[in-house]
């Protein structure tokens, strides 16, 4: 069978496959009514559901709320009775598949693994992502665009948002579903699997393409120098352009609330640029010191 | 014969149909009050909502199908509870008896199964909606933390099911999953640091998770009780402080420009 239709319609494969169609779904339905939204403000007028009435729950919003149910019911039930849930073999701890996959919704991270150290990939960067997901609210000091879709009002943060949401979490699990093979090798869905196949990339590390051995202590102190001025970079280049640009939103900012906010965005980007150096200049490491490596 | 209204007013003048309903039903302003509050399980409502709160528009009732999705879920887990023995020796024999000897057993687990990747993705979906409305603004930033750990625990609830049935795929993923816990900083044996604290694979996070070195019996029976028990008591009981606070916080959040 065509490798492509093998993996989309293997039954676990099917909920992502559900998944990629339920996500643009919903994507162009919010971003529709922002836009809709954003007309009606741009002319002066109310947005959707400004000027609300009251209904009764008993029985518009219950008998909603029971069709929805019997919806999803439906839906399910025909789901269960057209595709059975796999059973692999019994489990065997002498023989490791390959490639051994994390459930779906975890994809997005064992693909990290390929770009960083598993304490960063597998502990550090999932805790900052929930504690920055956590943080939203406190650190976004926008008041607009509370309680109603809109996109003109709040650019940045539906940007943000969206850029993290779509491509570092939905994008990475569809590639680590669909577009990896054994030895986590890249396939595309036409390519057959083959178990053979190694790669020999000549990976090398930042300092060695200036032709610095980078466990060397040039090298160590090199790999700091570079990550030390992304960070310190990170944090400082943002407050002096809005001191310049707009020092009232600084202001209303907070010392707090803006090393959180930069710290969290440049750890954020610290992905999309490691994976670059990974894939287009093939290199592993920024820095290595004895204890770890970045 | 009789007809069908007095069969029903007899049923309805039935002492313990009285006992139970208490009151007619007569479609009245008190009445539909009446029956919001007078009933425990629909009185998380309020007695009336916004327009919008009935429009699928506005919260395309994502946050409600999560909930209806993890009552299918316990449903169907408990009845799979009566089937299974969370043993090395047992647990996949357990299983493979649900396709051959339980009655509907395959269905059940079907819809389990479908049911949680369900669950994962509506609750992805209902987050991305919340944030796209700005319902996470004041006064509602706590119910957004709130929802962020119902999240994890979704994720959570799931990853820990999947080692249950005891067959290659959720042995390995597990393997996966946990070879994460020993490369936690200080804590893990693999992890940057860890030597200063005298970590190795017999006393690090890993070895907790798993009750051991490895994925075996130990481990099988802690992701059973995760799973089964102490994850859904605490999903549960962080449910109802959300839906309690989305009512507190003043419904489904209405524009505030
Ligand atoms: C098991 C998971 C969850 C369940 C069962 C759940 C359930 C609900 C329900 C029934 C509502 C009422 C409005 C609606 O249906 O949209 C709601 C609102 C809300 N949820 Fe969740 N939720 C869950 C996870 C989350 C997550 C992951 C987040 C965000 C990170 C979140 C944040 C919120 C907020 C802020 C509101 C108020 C929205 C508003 O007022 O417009 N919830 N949730």
């Amino acid at each position: 069978m065509n490798p492509f239709i093998e993996i989309i319609t293997q039954p676990d494969n099917i909920a992502i496959v559900i998944m990629i169609f339920m996500v643009s779904f919903f994507m162009v339905w919010a971003f529709q009514q922002a836009f809709h939204n954003d007309r009606l403000l741009a002319a002066g007028l109310p947005v959707d559901g400004e000027n609300d009435k009251f209904v009764d729950t008993f029985k518009p919003l219950v008998r909603i709320e029971l069709i929805i149910a019997l919806v999803v019911m439906v839906g399910l039930t025909i789901w269960s009775i057209a595709v059975d849930a796999p059973l692999e073999e019994i489990a065997n701890p002498t023989l490791t598949p390959n490639p051994a996959k994390a459930p779906w919704y975890f994809l997005g991270l064992q693909e990290l693994l390929v770009y960083f150290d598993p304490w960063l990939a597998g502990v550090v960067l999932p805790s900052l992502i929930v504690v920055g997901l956590i943080a939203i609210p406190y650190i976004d000091i926008n008041p607009k665009g509370n309680g109603y879709y809109t996109f003109a009002e709040r650019k940045w943060s539906i940007i943000i948002f969206s850029f993290g949401f779509f491509v570092l979490w939905l994008l990475l699990i569809v590639i680590g579903v669909f577009f990896r093979g054994p030895g986590w090798l890249w396939y595309w869905p036409w390519q057959e699997w083959d178990h053979a196949r190694v790669v020999f990339e000549p990976f090398r590390d930042l300092s060695s393409v200036v032709g610095i051995d980078s466990r060397s202590l040039a090298g160590f102190i090199l790999g700091a120098i570079v990550t030390g001025a992304y960070m310190i970079g990170g944090m400082v280049w943002p407050y002096m352009y809005w001191k310049k640009n707009n020092p009232e939103f600084l202001t209303k900012l907070g010392m707090v609330r803006y090393i959180t906010t930069v710290f969290l965005f440049i750890t954020m980007m610290s992905i999309p640029i490691k994976m670059v150096l990974r894939l287009v200049f093939l290199i592993k490491y920024v820095w290595i010191t004895p204890w770890f490596s970045i | 014969m009789k007809s069908l209204p007095e069969i029903t007013n007899q049923v309805k003048k039935n002492l313990i149909w009285k006992s139970i309903f208490r009151r007619d039903y007569r479609n009245t302003v008190r009445d539909r009050a009446q029956a919001v509050f007078g009933n425990v399980f629909l009185h998380l409502h309020p007695v009336q909502v916004r327009e919008s709160a009935v429009k699928l528009r506005f919260t395309w009732g994502m946050g409600g199908i999560t909930f209806f999705a993890y009552l299918l879920l316990i449903i169907t887990g408990v009845v799979l509870m009566f089937y299974y023995h969370p043993s090395i020796d047992q647990a996949y024999t357990d299983i493979k008896d649900l396709e051959f000897q339980v009655p509907f057993g395959v269905i059940l687990r079907n819809l389990h199964r479908w049911g949680a990747h369900f669950m994962v993705i509506v609750v992805m979906i209902h987050m991305f909606r919340v944030f796209m409305t700005g319902s996470y603004k004041a006064p509602r930033q706590f119910n957004w933390g709130v929802g962020v750990i119902l999240l994890v625990l979704t994720f959570l609830l799931s990853f820990t099911g999947y080692l249950t049935p005891w067959d290659q795929l959720g042995f390995w993923a597990i393997t996966v999953g946990t070879n994460m816990g020993a490369a936690t900083p200080l804590l893990g044996y693999q992890g940057p640091f860890s030597e200063f604290l005298h970590i190795t694979p017999f006393n690090d996070v890993r070895f907790a998770l798993l009750g051991g070195a490895l994925v075996g019996g130990n481990a099988l029976l802690r992701s059973y009780i995760w799973h089964c028990v102490a994850i859904p008591l605490i999903a549960t009981i962080l449910m109802f402080v959300h839906f309690w606070r989305v009512r507190k916080d003043g419904g489904i959040s209405k524009p505030q420009k």
